[in-house]
This record gives structure tokens, C-alpha cells and sequence, in this order.
């Protein structure tokens, strides 16, 4: 058993609903009791959608289990098929169906429909949503397209070549409730039909079961989620040879890096290379003048795998910042990300507990958080300032405006929506100049709004509660008055470094001089 | 009894399930802790109802049942000891904890019973732990309220005190009013069951009369009965109606005159009536489809048909106790249409077929009904509210006629959608 008040996926029934909700003309037969309907509002309210996920559920009681849910199961199959006519039924249980094993695939499968039938198996007690979605693409696609393996040839990256036409890719991974999906497939789309690129089929987001029979058509795969999509890109691979890249167009680097990897494995010449690196107002933007209060900020990152790994490298190569932490609920990446941390010589968090990352955010005393909408909330209640960058999200990460996170413009969106968050570069400035104005004293309102503690209630909240190494550690009349006057914005910071060092040296009580002893030892 | 139909739907559901409750319930004591003992999806389930535990550590959590809980059932009664142990020197303010079975503990049949029972005894005169289901195989929705009540019950001690006890989850500012109300009616000895602190426990006896706030605590209301209460016949407090007749029927049973009442509430019945007129001149002669959710669709039928004039086409509810619902149904209009239970897609035909102004359903059938063009309120709302009472009316129709006046605002002048 495991203690969670808060959870970063849900069940692996959920991520099977991400694909059937995203896909056309395919229904899901869910055999669930009547509470599991929640999940339709995850599509509904956090995307706004205007359809009911084609989700069809048992609604088994307790008064059913004692009769036949066998027999509800087909019905509510027969029900389903014959009202929503799908062409592909995909047929799977929850937490509490698969407990009393009644098998709903082979029920389906021996009731003999005209269409194919895919049987998920996805054990609720062991995984979690990603894998559910992973679990179901794969097992959609391998039924779809069984009967063509051995069919062909291997297909070669170069046979676009020989059919004399532009070379096809598909766009594998993106779904609903997958964070910006929509608008990155329109952004990457958009990149290679520029370098002379069609893009054959993209799925599950917007595809039909005939799109799924019709991938093979493409010379090679585009791996976009790794989360959702590398389990069928692995077996396009081993079944049709076909290719698949590895690099998550985020950033300009992996950008430009995704754009010549397809152009290797397609061995097609860069039309035009030279325009890559301005095609994004990111390098200018972190290069001005005004970025420079970007320097070395130190941020913490936490997410999924695709969008940390992502994030760190920009935040460190294309903004100047410090990752002081990074990490993900995704145990299914976690080698990834932690290879990722390594290079940056942090250590991974890889965790599904949102206080163990709440704590290691405020160890870490970053001054932006790079999150999901729970760090939202953390580093709110911590007083700092936080951008989302990866699913579990709210309805306002699904914005009206068009917001990719990748390419061209997703690098764009990246500079606004993590700049934003910070107190701007000018106002910064302007703010260290002025410091002893009158405007800065306590109480004074900063954007950050109530957050902004004040600096009795940092020392007196921080004697109460914390049985951190602080303790014993006292701070004298003239160390609090000198701490008053750092300005609130980083009082907090000074705080903590100055009780650093004096736990270091062993400095039992903090006077004015201590704290700046302290300042020049971290200078 | 007016000429209602009755009618009964079985089939596929769109309905939250009794665990829900618990996103109220933890707000009214919040000394109480709801440890879901269930899997992935109850977690996630009550997470997504309750949007997300914003500013601080929820009073709720979930003991995940892992594959190897599965494997052995006195594992799983270790480890259920083991999270109740971590959860308590995290959270030692915790004065009630209440261990909530789920649709899986309920299949495996775990025995939360024995479970709570030990755990008592460890924890003896510190912290009560109560068990009770909010399964979906079992209960609906508001019906988890009814559970966690019932499963209090136990450990209210007698008293043979006069008192009238007000039975059912209220907003605070709601039963601060009904408490002066009935204080200048004369009842002065007045509790309420939730209390604010789990450890606040009314005391019951023969003397107690219970009246009820909502209409989806049978259980409770049988056990109370079972402990010597006297339950007070009388609608919901929902509207004018609804209340006035609440409070005639407890000065009935605390033998005040009828007159009474109506000298203190009659201001207020004035001057609701006063606040109700804008949203009627939007409610009236609109027609109402009321799909199962809450149990409160056939009290909130009666005032929006009653007292705001709108015509009712279907009114659904996920249970019908008709005893309890007596008085209510005796006054909603002739031939009326109550459908206990749900087939959702045949119900969502007979919505598209009546194609009504507004249509009160959960929260996942709101937003494709909207792109239907079919103006929604969630029933969850209802929950959430303060909705009782003489004072509340004009909000409790704000609601309604809120989603309508929207309608209007954005079709007539300024947006045209598809």
C-alpha cells in the first residue's frame, strides 16, 4: 500500500481513454463501476471539449456481482457497437473489473463482430496513466497493421527516393490531455513541410483506424512523446524496419538538431540552413540586454521526462540559467532524466510524491520553479515564482491562443511563459538601484502578491516548525535589524546562506557582522 | 399525493460516486481525516473532483492497493496499519479518521471494521477511527455523506435533553441563520449533525428531534430512528416553500404556533420574494431537464417549478427513497416525470429530443451538451453552495438563471458559435 494525497498520473484505464478520445471512429467498452465516469470530465473541463470521450461504462453494482456481469459486459458491448458503429472497438476493464475477471476482450472477440477488437490488459495495480496510453497506441497499432507484417519489405528511409515523390513521416505520440500536443503538431508540421516533408499520418491525436493501417506508407516515424509513441515506433522498427527519431524538437538547439536528424535518416539536403537559427526570436530575446538579469538564475525543474530533459537544456544553454534540481514522476524515463541530471551534476528526483518534491524545491531555494500545476501551488505557498511546463495541468495551461511548446514558435512561447513569472529585468534593476526607498520597506506589495513574507514571520516560522540543523542556531538584535533591510525579494535567500554558513563555522548566534561575513563567504 | 410517474432506467451511469462526498465533508470538520482505502483511480478520482487541494495539505488521501495487497489479505490489514501510522505522526492534529472503503476493498472484502476496531484500541482517548464505504457499486455521490454519518452514529453518546437536531452538511453562514431563526421561533436548543469538529458530537436520545437538511441520508435517518430521535416530517429547506414548511414542521414538534413562525419569517419571506423576481422574469415558462447527480434534483424541481415558474420535462435521480421524499413530491405539479436511475444515452436522446433551456447534469455531460446548445448547471454545485433557506432563495435561482442570462448575452448580441 502506498500513502498518496495527491497523484501525478492517473490509472493506466485513463491513459486508454487519452487514446480513444483523441482517435476517430473508435469506442472504448470500459468495464468499471458507475464512479470511474469522473474521468470523462479530465476531457470536458481541463480540455473544453465539446464531445464525451466514446468511452461506453458497464456501470456494474454490488447487486450485479452476485449474478452474471459477464452477461452486463455484452451487452453493454452489443449497446455500444450498435449505437456508435466504430470501426476499431477497444475493449479493457478498471481497477475494480479486473479484480473480478471477467475478461471483457474475449467476451468481445467471441461475439462476432466485422471489426477488429483490440483486448487491453492494462494492470491497474501496478501502472500508472503513461503506460496505459503507451500500452494501448502499441497494442492498437500491432493489431491494425498484423496482418501486413511479412507482407513487405523492410522500409528503407531512402524509398521516397526511388518512388520519385517527397519523402512521408509520421508524427507518433500526441494525444489529449498530453500538454500542448495540438499546437506542437501544427509547429512541427508546419517545419517540415518547410524543409520539403509531408507528414503521412499523425497519431493517436486526430487519426482513424484506416490513418493507424496507413502509417506504413511513410518512410520513417517522428517519436514526438516518448511517453506515449516509443513502444510503437520500437515495433514499426523491428516489424517494417522503419526508423524513428530520438530527438524532441524543444528549444532551438533540439530543434535544429530534430530537424537534422530527419534530414540524415531521410538523407535529404537542408534547403535552407542558414535561416534555421533566426527563425525563432528566443536567442535574440535571451541575448538583449534586458536578459541579463537572467544570469545564473537558479531553477527547479520537475515534470514529465519529455518536457524536463527539454527544459533543462534550454534553461541552460539557451537562457543562462542554473538547474539546481530536476526531476520526474515518470519512473518509465527516469533513466533519461537521470542522465540528464548528471551532466548538469545534480541528482535526479524521481518521485510520484509531490511533498518530497515540495521539499526539495525549498532546499534547493531556486528563483523559478519549472513545474506541473502541483509546483504551481508548492511554490506558491514557498513564495516563488513558477512556470508549467508539463502535464498533470489545469485549464489554463490549455490556453485559446496557439501555444506550442516546440519548434520555432514553442521557443518563442517558452521565453514569454518562464520570463513572465520573474520580475522583469528593467524592474529588477530599477528595484536594486532604489533599494532603500521608502517603497521598499515591509509590507510593501511586490507582484508576488501576500507571498512576500515578511522577515519576523521567516525567523519565527522557521524556529517553530523546522527540526532542520537550524535549530539551536539564534539570531541577536543587530542580525535582525541588518536582514530587515535586505530587500523582502531576497531576504529569504540571504537568510538561509547566512544560517549556511553559521552552522558551518559554527556560529551559535547571527549578528549584523555574521550576516556579512556570510555574504562575502557566498560571493 | 399528486399525479407523478414514476419510471425506473437501468444501463450505463454518468454519475460521481459516494467517495466524493468526502470533498465537502473534509471542509465541515476539519479535524477529520478520509483515508481512501481503495486504488490509482479513487486517488485520482476525488483529486479531479475536488479541481486540486489548492493552498494546503488536503484532508483527504488514499491508500493505494498494490498488487502484492492483492496477493494476501492479512498484508494488506498490515500495511493499512503501516499507512495509518505514517499519515498520524505526519498529521498529528488529526482528532477523527475516517477509513472510507472503495469499489476494490469492497470486491476483495477488506475488513475495515476490524481494522477501525483495533486501531481504537491502540489509540484509545487520542483518535477515533470510524470506517464506512463511499464504493460506486454501492452508493452515489451525496450518498457517501450518508455513510461517514451513519458510521458517527456509534459514538454519540444519550442524552435526554429537549433539542432539535439539524441533520446534513451545511455552509456555516447557513446554519448560523437557521440557528437564530429558530432561536427567536423559541427552540433555542439547537445542533447540528455534521458538527464543525468531529470531536463535537451531539448527544441523541428520545428526546431528540431531528429535522433533515438534505434528502439523501436514509441510512443515517434509520439509525437515528433505531437510537430513540424523532424524525420531523417535512420538505428540504430549498426556496420559500421548502423552507417555510421546514420550519412550520419543527415549531409543530416543538408545539409553537403556526402563527409564530409567520410573524419572524414573514420579513423574510418578503424580502425574498423581493430578490427572486429578477431571476424569475429569466426562469419563468423555461423548460428544465433535471438529469441524476446529487438527490437534490426533485427538491430543486419543486422551487424552480414552484416559485420561479419553469416547467419540468424529466427529473432524474440516481435513488428514490419516496418515504422521505413524501412531502416533496406532494408538491410538485401533476403529471410530472421522475426517473429513478440512469441509461445515459437514452437519456441524453430524450434531452436532445425535448431540447430543454437548461439542463442540470454532472460535470463530464456539461461542456457536449453546451456545443449541443443546450444551456447546463452542474449539480456539484448544489453541494458546494450555501443554497438553504428563506435567505438563499434569490441565489439558489441565481444558479439557474445565471448559465440562461449568459446564453442570451453571448448568442443574441455578440458571438455566433459553430
Amino acid at each position: 500500500m502506498e500513502l498518496t494525497l495527491w497523484t501525478y498520473e492517473g490509472p493506466p484505464h485513463v491513459g486508454a481513454m487519452r487514446i480513444a478520445s483523441s482517435m476517430k471512429d473508435i469506442h472504448y467498452v470500459l468495464h468499471a463501476p458507475q464512479g470511474d465516469t469522473y474521468a470523462d470530465l479530465l476531457f470536458t473541463m481541463i480540455e473544453r471539449r465539446g464531445q464525451r470521450p466514446p468511452v461506453t461504462y458497464t456501470t456494474f453494482q454490488a447487486r450485479d456481482l452476485g449474478g452474471d456481469t459477464a452477461e452486463l459486459v455484452k451487452k453493454n458491448i452489443k449497446e455500444a457497437v450498435e449505437r456508435f458503429k466504430p470501426k476499431t472497438l477497444l475493449v479493457g476493464e478498471s481497477c475494480t473489473a479486473e479484480l473480478i475477471q471477467d475478461q471483457p476482450g474475449a467476451l468481445a472477440k467471441g461475439m462476432g463482430f466485422d471489426m477488429p477488437i483490440v483486448n487491453l490488459e492494462l494492470p491497474a495495480y501496478s501502472k500508472k496513466e503513461n503506460w496505459g496510453a503507451s500500452e494501448t497506441f502499441y497494442q492498437l497499432t500491432r493489431t491494425l497493421l498484423k496482418e501486413k507484417v511479412g507482407s513487405s519489405e523492410k522500409i528503407s528511409p531512402l524509398r521516397w527516393k526511388e518512388l520519385g515523390r517527397r519523402p512521408k513521416v509520421n508524427i507518433l505520440g500526441p494525444s489529449l490531455l498530453g500538454f500542448r500536443c495540438r499546437d506542437d503538431v501544427i509547429e512541427i508540421q508546419r517545419i517540415l513541410s518547410e524543409q520539403g516533408i509531408d507528414t503521412n499520418v499523425v497519431a493517436p491525436l486526430g487519426a482513424n483506424p484506416n490513418d493507424i493501417e496507413r502509417l506504413i506508407d511513410a518512410e520513417i516515424n517522428i517519436c514526438l512523446y516518448q511517453e506515449i509513441a516509443e513502444a510503437s515506433c520500437e515495433w514499426l522498427k523491428r516489424n517494417f524496419g522503419m526508423e524513428y527519431t530520438n530527438t524532441i524538437p524543444i528549444g532551438i538547439k533540439n530543434t535544429i538538431e530534430f530537424i537534422n536528424e530527419v534530414h540524415n535518416k531521410l538523407d535529404l539536403p537542408l534547403t535552407n540552413k542558414k535561416e534555421l537559427e533566426h527563425k525563432s526570436k528566443l536567442p535574440w530575446y535571451s541575448k538583449s540586454v534586458d536578459s541579463n538579469y537572467l544570469t545564473g538564475k537558479r531553477v527547479f525543474i520537475f515534470g514529465d521526462g519529455t518536457h524536463a530533459i527539454a527544459a533543462a537544456k534550454i534553461a541552460k544553454d539557451e537562457l543562462g540559467f542554473e538547474v539546481v534540481g530536476i526531476g520526474t514522476y515518470s519512473r518509465e524515463m527516469a533513466r533519461q532524466v537521470r542522465a540528464t541530471a548528471k551532466e548538469l551534476n545534480v541528482e535526479a528526483l524521481i518521485t510520484n510524491n509531490y511533498l518530497e518534491v515540495e521539499d526539495a524545491m525549498k532546499k534547493a531555494a531556486p528563483e523559478l520553479v519549472l513545474g506541473t500545476q502541483m509546483e504551481r501551488h508548492s511554490a506558491k505557498r514557498l513564495g516563488i515564482p513558477c512556470a508549467v511546463i508539463s502535464t498533470p495541468m489545469h485549464v489554463q495551461d490549455v490556453p485559446a491562443r496557439y501555444s506550442p511548446q516546440m519548434g520555432w514558435e514553442g521557443a518563442n512561447v517558452i521565453f514569454d511563459d518562464w520570463v513572465h513569472p520573474l520580475m522583469m529585468g528593467l524592474e529588477e534593476h530599477l528595484i536594486d538601484m532604489f533599494k532603500h526607498d521608502f517603497e521598499f520597506v515591509d509590507g510593501h506589495q511586490s507582484h508576488l502578491g501576500h507571498t512576500a513574507t515578511k522577515t519576523k514571520d521567516l525567523i519565527n516560522s522557521d524556529n517553530k516548525k523546522d527540526n532542520n540543523p537550524k535549530e539551536g542556531i539564534i539570531w541577536t538584535e543587530s542580525g535582525r535589524a541588518e536582514l530587515t533591510k535586505v530587500p523582502f525579494f531576497v531576504r529569504g535567500k540571504v537568510k538561509t546562506n547566512t544560517e549556511k554558513y553559521a552552522i558551518l563555522r559554527g556560529i551559535p548566534e547571527i549578528s549584523d557582522e555574521t550576516l556579512y561575513d556570510a555574504k562575502a563567504y557566498f560571493s | 399525493m399528486s399525479k407523478v410517474e414514476f419510471n425506473k432506467e437501468t444501463g450505463p451511469r454518468e454519475v460521481f460516486c459516494g467517495l466524493t462526498s468526502i470533498v465537502w465533508l473534509h471542509r465541515r470538520m476539519p479535524d477529520a481525516f478520509f483515508l481512501v482505502v481503495g486504488s490509482r483511480t479513487c486517488a485520482h478520482l476525488i483529486q479531479s473532483a475536488a479541481g486540486v487541494m489548492i493552498f494546503a495539505e488536503p484532508r483527504f488521501g488514499t491508500a493505494i492497493l498494490e498488487e502484492k495487497d492483492l496477493a494476501g489479505l492479512a498484508d494488506a490489514h498490515e500495511e493499512l496499519d503501516r499507512v495509518v501510522n505514517d499519515l498520524i505522526s505526519r498529521r498529528p492534529e488529526i482528532k477523527t479518521l475516517f477509513l472510507v472503503g472503495s469499489c476494490p476493498s469492497e470486491v476483495i472484502k477488506l475488513d475495515l471494521a476490524t481494522v477501525a476496531e483495533k486501531l481504537n484500541k491502540r489509540f484509545l482517548g487520542k483518535i477515533k477511527f470510524v470506517n464506512y464505504s463511499g464504493s460506486g457499486i454501492e452508493t452515489t455521490f451525496t450518498q457517501g455523506e450518508d455513510g461517514a454519518l451513519k458510521a458517527l452514529i456509534p459514538l454519540m453518546e444519550d442524552s435526554n435533553e429537549e433539542k432539535l437536531l439539524l441533520v446534513g452538511t451545511l455552509a456555516n453562514n447557513v446554519e448560523d441563520r437557521f440557528k437564530k431563526i429558530f432561536r427567536n421561533l423559541g427552540i433555542s436548543n439547537v445542533e447540528s449533525f455534521p458538527p464543525r469538529q468531529s470531536t463535537e458530537l451531539p448527544k441523541i436520545g428520545k428526546n431528540t428531534k431531528v429535522l433533515l437538511t438534505q434528502p439523501y441520508l436514509s441510512d443515517t435517518v434509520r439509525d437515528l430512528k433505531h437510537r430513540g430521535c424523532e424524525i420531523i416530517s417535512a420538505p428540504f429547506p430549498l426556496g420559500i416553500e421548502g423552507s417555510t414548511k421546514w420550519f412550520l414542521a419543527a415549531a409543530k414538534a416543538f408545539k409553537i404556533s403556526a402563527l409564530k413562525v409567520h410573524e419572524i419569517i414573514s420579513p423574510l419571506i418578503s424580502r425574498a420574494k423581493l430578490a427572486l423576481e429578477s431571476h424569475k422574469d429569466i426562469l419563468k415558462g423555461k423548460r428544465l431537464f433535471l438529469l441524476p447527480e446529487s438527490q437534490l434534483e426533485i427538491s430543486l424541481a419543486r422551487f424552480l417549478h414552484n416559485e420561479c415558474e419553469m416547467d419540468l420535462i424529466e427529473i432524474g435521480t440516481p435513488y428514490l427513497n419516496k418515504d422521505l421524499m413524501k412531502e416533496e413530491i406532494n408538491l410538485l405539479p401533476d403529471n410530472t416525470k421522475i426517473v429513478e436511475g440512469q441509461h445515459v444515452e437514452k437519456q441524453l436522446d430524450r434531452v436532445r429530443e425535448a431540447n430543454p433551456d437548461l439542463v442540470v447534469c454532472g460535470m463530464g455531460l456539461a461542456n457536449p451538451l453546451e456545443a449541443e446548445g443546450i444551456s447546463t448547471k452542474w449539480s456539484i454545485e448544489m453541494v458546494f453552495s450555501p443554497i438553504h433557506g428563506i435567505d438563499q432563495a434569490a441565489d439558489l435561482a441565481g444558479l439557474f438563471s445565471k448559465p440562461l442570462r449568459r446564453n442570451q448575452i453571448l448568442t443574441s448580441k455578440t458571438l455566433v458559435t459553430n
